[in-house]
């Protein structure tokens, strides 16, 4: 599956994106999050504070319970500043 | 109805003049444009840069128009945001509704700029010299976007 950074959380990262493989037992958004954030220093910085972290799943907003499969386009980003 | 991101800047009168030409069933047209103001959270900062999240903006924008049409009887829709470098007096954001009547047009133009700036995924980043700040999201602005919802 496909994982994007945006703004402060790709900085903290250090990345802006990366194709992850997780195992199996990897089902939902708060699965893949526990999962990423202990791959690297980097990932725990960017990721452990859930109120400061938005997930998307295919382009659409995703909740922490929401099921993500191989293929998936995964994008994590702060709360959004436009307009 | 069109959603547009883009870069360049806009004119909002050309935008206004194309939205309604030939239609005189508009008896309302509510021009709303955001400037990029003085950056409150980095003083003398000169510069800001807008990022944004290319696929997602455009399906969320178009989502936000989809749901202002459903609610509102609106004959035409224009959103248009801007990414990129921009300076304090840019235009940044435009939102165009049209209808029969004016309370339609402008409670679905208060909607889509309450809804963008808490759904777009946009992200402002400040810089002054050396000095660069992300700018956090605003709790007004969630409050603003709640009275919208059902």
């Amino acid at each position: 599956m496909r994982v994007l950074y945006f703004a402060l959380l790709r900085e903290r990262v250090g990345i802006p994106e990366e194709t992850v493989t997780p195992p199996a037992d990897v089902r939902t958004v708060a699965d893949l999050v526990a999962w990423l954030r202990g791959r690297s220093a980097q990932h725990e910085a960017a990721l452990a504070d859930a109120a400061l972290v938005r997930v998307a799943v295919n382009q659409d907003y995703a909740r922490p319970d929401q099921a993500v499969a191989p293929g998936d386009e995964i994008a994590f980003f702060p709360p959004v500043t436009g307009g | 109805m069109t959603v547009r991101v883009q870069r360049e800047d806009f004119d909002t009168a050309a935008e206004l003049e194309r939205l309604t030409a030939g239609n005189t069933q508009i008896g309302a047209v509510v021009t709303f444009t955001g400037l990029v103001r003085d950056f409150a959270d980095t003083p003398g900062a000169q510069r800001m840069t807008l990022e944004h999240y290319p696929g997602m903006t455009q399906r969320q924008l178009e989502a936000l128009v989809a749901e202002a049409l459903q609610r509102w009887p609106l004959d035409g829709c224009l959103v248009i945001h801007r990414f990129g470098e921009l300076a304090p007096g840019d235009r940044i954001v435009l939102v165009i509704t049209t209808s029969a009547h004016r309370q339609a047009a402008y409670d679905a133009s208060a909607f889509l700029v309450d809804w963008l700036k808490t759904k777009a995924p946009f992200w402002k980043l400040e810089e002054n010299g050396g000095e660069r700040r992300w700018v956090e999201a605003k709790a007004s602005d969630d409050e603003a976007a709640a009275r919208w919802r059902r």
